[in-house]
């Protein structure tokens, strides 16, 4: 089976975030970057796969040199080959530019199943996975909680979490998929497996090798001004060493006078 | 905001489930009537044998009704809905499509985006027009920064808001008109619908709450969220969880409020035996008011609850059901 998974390096979601003073992104000075937490569990999701039924898998990523780190992990969890697709024209790239440059990675490899975190815990948009699928022209399943193919790899069927329900999909492959954190649980990089990682040799891509025309990746329709700081929240009012009846009452007085929904 | 004129024509898709249309969609029929002014705003409404929905959505902002009743239709699928949104939009796209942020939502926008090479922004928590563009307010960075994102003139525009962030418009004498459209004879839908198995609650989607109810640590075990079940009911709240309670096995992955789990802002959160990691906040930090009720007054939780209560759970929310109940029997 012919596997591919698409990565993104971020920051570590539990590191504090300093905003660039003109807000135009963030300061990654001293900054701890790490594979996108949903594309450990995409990356877990496409060994289980060829363990099951042999084949390949190939991590690939687009962003800066940097983003080099993640496809490294992914090597190191077991993934057989790995390309980091870089361009000027991917710099500030909107995500169906992004996506058509993993395409035009992804089309040539003709694979049977692709595989992408739900979002990525940066930007969180959940965008780049379903435009990707759409590009390619694959029936898509979104943040799938469960996942069996069939013997025959025909096709498989998945677990989606709606609101309130589990929708359970059937769907032919080949197929791509996103992946939600209740799927699996991502193994750690073995010793020998980042030892082996190391002397992989990680292939660069820039648009002219993805055979991409600067026409074809477009300009973004959608472009990020500037970031700013959430507003902030201060602590209120607080209880302390009050006996539990004065908390109640204190809570009480609370939702109906402040919060108004009692 | 600067729209002026307004946008020309502003379509909203509607979620509906079991014939009831979802609150997410008066929303944003709210929204969609502030930034067209005296445009058109148009409900698309697609499944099979769906109830007459021209009254509701009228009163919520709607001028025209656009329904596609196709067999087709019947389940939501990615293919089926983006090829009956394309074909519509083919005929003349609107200059914005507002889509809420559920599951089926933010599984289909991206996809259609790519289709009709249109501009896509989603969880947006404010959206403006500028300057002939749309710019739209949305969370990053686990909560931490807020980025404004801009969708120039010259395209389509997929905006996916965040539920409970725009007001449910107050309901007007309008009645929509209902034009019915048909989808193409040949589409191609790969995905099939095996069952929607519905989990069993007691109590409101998360997503579209008023008042959450949520459970972390401090509650201990499993056997201790009945407490939280109960004052949920008297409220009339949901029930969710921190991630500990998630991975230890209490209650299941659909609880989860933060970082990966879901995201919700709801009039008001009560955080019980939550400590507040950065993790959480990502989720909740959106909420309008917090009430906080931990044992330990260093809990990060504190630092942005309106009301902070240092205590025993275990005493206090049986005694705060109870209460609850009383103040709803008088009023």
């Amino acid at each position: 089976m012919n596997i591919i998974v698409c990565l993104k390096q971020v920051p570590d979601t539990e590191a504090p975030i300093r905003i660039r003073p003109d807000g135009t992104g963030i300061d990654e000075t001293g900054l701890n970057l790490v594979m996108n937490y949903y594309d450990e569990h995409a990356t877990e999701a496409a060994l289980r796969l060829r363990e099951q039924f042999g084949g390949t898998v190939t991590a690939v990523a687009v962003g800066p040199e940097r983003a080099r780190e993640a496809l490294r992990q992914a090597l190191a969890m077991g993934a057989d080959e790995a390309a980091l697709l870089r361009d000027p024209q991917l710099d500030g790239a909107d995500h169906l530019q992004v996506a058509r440059a993993l395409a035009a990675f992804i089309t040539p490899r003709t694979p049977d199943v692709v595989i992408c975190g739900k979002l990525s815990t940066d930007d969180n948009a959940a965008v780049v996975g379903p435009a990707l699928a759409e590009v390619l022209d694959l029936p898509q399943a979104t943040a799938i909680a469960r996942l069996e193919v069939d013997p025959n790899r025909a096709r498989a069927t998945v677990h989606r979490e709606l609101e309130g329900a589990v929708e359970v999909l059937e769907v032919p492959l080949p197929a791509l998929f996103t992946v939600e954190r209740s799927l699996n649980e991502p193994r750690y990089p073995s010793l020998p497996g980042i030892m082996k990682a190391k002397r992989k040799e990680i292939a660069v891509m820039d648009l002219a090798a993805l055979g991409l025309s600067p026409e074809e990746v477009g300009s973004p329709g959608a472009v990020l001004e500037r970031l700013t700081s959430p507003p902030g929240r201060t602590a209120g009012v607080q209880v302390n060493g009050a006996e539990p009846e004065a908390a109640v009452e204190a809570i009480i007085t609370f939702l109906s006078e402040r919060a108004k929904v009692l | 905001m600067a729209a002026g004129a307004g946008l020309s024509e502003v379509w909203v898709l509607v979620a509906h489930e079991g014939g009831a249309v979802r609150k997410i969609t008066s929303e944003l029929l709210g929204k969609a009537r502030a930034l067209a002014g005296g445009g058109r705003v148009v409900a698309v409404l697609l499944g099979a044998g769906v109830p007459d929905p021209a009254r509701t959505l009228g009163r919520r902002g709607a001028d025209e009704v656009i329904l596609v009743d196709d067999a087709r239709l019947a389940h939501y699928t990615t293919e089926g809905y983006a090829a009956a949104l394309a074909h519509l939009a083919a005929e003349g796209p609107p200059a914005l499509l507002l889509i809420g942020s559920t599951a089926q939502g933010r599984d289909l926008a991206p996809r259609l985006a790519a289709r009709l090479g249109a501009a896509v922004v989603t969880d947006c928590q404010s959206l403006d027009v500028a300057d002939g563009a749309l710019v739209a307010t949305r969370p990053m960075y686990t909560r931490k920064a807020i980025g404004t994102v801009r969708l120039g003139p010259g395209q389509m525009w997929i905006a996916v808001a965040l539920p409970a962030v725009f007001p449910v418009p107050a309901e007007t004498e309008r009645t929509a008109e209902v034009r019915s459209a048909a989808l193409p004879a040949e589409i191609r839908i790969r995905t099939r619908v095996v069952e929607t198995r519905a989990i069993e609650r007691e109590t409101v989607p998360l997503t579209e709450a008023e008042v959450i109810v949520s459970g972390g640590r401090g509650l201990r075990g499993p056997e201790n969220f009945p407490l939280l079940d109960a004052l949920a009911r008297a409220l009339g709240a949901a029930v969710g969880s921190s991630r500990p309670p998630v991975d230890s096995g209490w209650v299941p992955h659909d609880y989860e409020i933060g970082q990966t789990g879901k995201t919700v802002s709801p009039q008001v959160y009560i955080a019980c035996g939550i400590s507040g990691a950065p993790q959480h906040l990502a989720g909740m930090s959106g909420s309008k008011f917090i009430v906080a009720i931990n044992k330990d007054p260093n809990a990060p939780i504190f630092q942005l609850a309106d009301l902070g209560v240092v205590g025993d759970l275990f005493e206090i929310l049986p005694r705060l059901t109870e209460a609850v109940k009383r103040r709803k029997a008088v009023g």
